[in-house]
């Protein structure tokens, strides 16, 4: 049985060689090129910012290959700005919005997805309403209601809005929709209640699309800028993308050089972490975009 | 129709147990999504309270306002061919990007990783670097064009090149996230199609123009009411690039919205433009549902 499979499987794939490249050699280089040279002015602007960050500010716009490599650019960019604080505020933003997140996201798709009540399709339609008017819109009302809650300019000011979101439910919801219902009247059999079965059936099945839509929640939010800029004022709750911003907006008696690196060093964890778990980041990208 | 005698007995409180379970989602979607909606539509019919004077109803004098200020039309009409500049542009790139990456390409997965990159640094991190390629004298674009004898222009600094510029930092940066979407589109069909198409001789181009294209359609869909949000969501690169300048050739709906809103503090005007943007995305949803709809067809 699986050598006839296995079989199988290379004829389609010699087929579809035939169909992509039978038109000759030429094409093919041709198409090999136009991917590489795409690739490459793709990254450009990134390898540009690298020359720079490692490069004195008078080598930075000579693109000598001999000119001396330096680290000079990131100390001085560390001690310019309080860094340190602003990272340590970026990951506990991203913290605490993904754990409310999961938690949130996870009972309300259990509800939409395995529970009958009046009233369901009117509920769901206004959680989908978030995934046009979402809270990078209502940047005016959201900072009034921050401010009569009385914590503007807090961490948790700036995650709240984005808690509940219709995204992280609808995609959950699919999720949970999958799961067969032997699985669940098992649970219920054995003495399970609602929570429980949630906990010990839904929750460990749905791990990958739990796994996908926690990369692209914590990237959004290690990210997000106008909302965190409007609402933090302090060197205790700016997140690193305002942090950046501030510092490099200043722009007296800074180079160049010394933004590349405070951009490169505030982008540094997230893009190490893309780099080392690259499969994961863009399957979890495609898992979340097909609903 | 699904459920089982047995499992109802055990579900007696279910619409009791369900509302309890929607309702930290919901409290915070109503608190922060619902609210504001409607807030900022009541806000639109008042002025901007202001220590002399406290806020109160004129009507419609937001909205005459609105009208009469080039500011607004401008940002307006801007964000229209932002929006048919950077959609096309990015759907089309991501497209190809897609299939390159999908076929047999030397070297895919380093570019996979090339143009997927930008989507997962910050715009507004990315933006200080393209800032830099801009630059007049130093920039790298400048450089480049120099050895052709064409350097010399201010491209973020002039109006007729600065909405441009930073259209392509948006095309930049949204290609490769596009192109996720295509590809898992692409994976997921069936190769035995390419085969019966090269047994019938048919060409590429007339494979992907009758089969692939086609096929694609709910993907390219999907993907457009993405561009459209974003084209309207994303100005992060506007506030480290130009400011909404020079002479307001950069200005975009939402930052204006940010500068009535948060520089000048008139919360009432900021309102009324708020739900000008809002009847944006409205059409844009609608647009959505159309296609939901028709996606369940197709399942």
């Amino acid at each position: 049985m699986s050598t006839l499979r296995a079989s199988a499987g290379v004829a389609p794939a010699a087929g579809r060689a035939i169909v992509l490249y039978g038109r000759g050699r030429t094409g093919r280089a041709l198409e090999t090129l136009g991917a590489w040279l795409l690739g490459i002015l793709w990254i450009l602007p990134l390898v540009y910012a690298f020359w720079a960050a490692f490069h004195s500010s008078a080598d930075s716009t000579h693109f000598t290959l001999s000119a001396p490599w330096t680290l000079a650019n990131f100390v001085r960019a560390w001690h310019a700005a309080p860094f340190a604080r602003y990272f340590l505020n970026t990951v506990l933003l991203v913290t605490m919005v993904l754990g409310a997140q999961l938690v949130l996201v996870t009972l309300a798709a259990y509800a939409f997805a395995r529970f009958e009540f009046r009233g369901r399709g009117v509920v769901f339609a206004l959680v989908l309403v978030q995934l046009m008017v979402m809270p990078d819109v209502l940047i005016v009302e959201n900072y009034r209601t921050m401010t009569a809650l009385g914590i503007k300019d807090t961490i948790l000011s700036i995650g709240l809005p984005y808690m509940a979101s219709a995204f992280g439910i609808f995609l959950l919801r699919q999720t949970f929709k999958t799961v067969p219902r032997e699985l669940d009247e098992a649970a219920r059999v054995e003495g399970c209640g609602p929570l429980a079965t949630l906990w010990k059936v839904y929750v460990p099945l749905a791990r990958p699309t739990y796994l996908a839509y926690a990369l692209v929640s914590v990237s959004y939010h290690w990210n997000n800028f106008l909302w965190p800029l409007i609402i933090t004022n302090s060197v205790e709750s700016r997140p690193v993308t305002v942090g950046l911003q501030v510092f490099s907006a200043t722009d007296q008696g800074l180079d160049w050089s010394i933004i590349s690196a405070a951009t490169l060093l505030s982008t540094g964890p997230l893009l190490i972490a893309f780099l080392l778990f690259q499969k994961q980041f863009v399957q979890s990208f495609m898992r979340a975009g097909i609903r | 129709m699904r459920q089982s005698g047995s499992v109802r007995r055990f579900r007696g409180a279910d619409p009791v147990i369900a509302w309890l379970l929607l309702l930290p989602a919901m409290s915070l979607l109503a608190l922060f999504t619902h609210y504001p909606a409607i807030a900022n539509l009541v806000h639109s019919f008042y002025s901007t309270p202001r220590a002399s004077h406290p806020s109160k109803f004129i009507g419609l004098d937001n909205y005459r306002n609105l009208v009469e200020d080039p500011v607004f039309w401008q940002a307006l009409v801007n964000n229209l061919w932002y929006a048919l500049g950077t959609i096309p542009a990015s759907i089309a790139l991501a497209l190809l990007m897609a299939i390159w990456v999908n076929g047999r390409v030397k070297g895919r997965g380093i570019l996979r990783l090339a143009y997927f990159t930008p989507t997962i640094l910050p715009m507004i991190a990315v933006a200080n670097i393209w800032l830099f390629f801009y630059t007049p004298e130093y920039g790298l674009l400048e450089q480049f064009l120099g050895w052709f004898g064409l350097a010399g222009h201010n491209w973020l600094g002039s109006r007729d090149t600065a909405l441009p510029a930073v259209m392509v930092v948006a095309i930049w940066k949204e290609a490769g996230f596009f192109m996720i979407f295509y590809l898992a589109a692409l994976q997921s069909m069936s190769p035995q199609l390419a085969e019966a198409a090269a047994i019938e001789g048919a060409s590429r181009w007339y494979f992907f123009r009758r089969v692939t294209f086609p096929l694609l359609m709910p993907t390219t869909l999907f993907v457009l009411v993405n561009a459209v949000i974003n084209a309207f969501r994303m100005v992060d690169h506007i506030v480290v690039m130009t400011r909404g300048g020079p002479d307001n050739a950069t200005e975009l709906l939402l930052y204006y919205i940010y500068e009535i809103g948060f520089r000048f503090f008139d919360s009432g005007y900021a309102a009324a433009l708020t739900m000008v943007l809002l009847a944006i995305l409205a059409a844009a949803a609608l647009l959505q549902f159309g296609f939901l709809e028709r996606r369940t067809h197709y399942q």
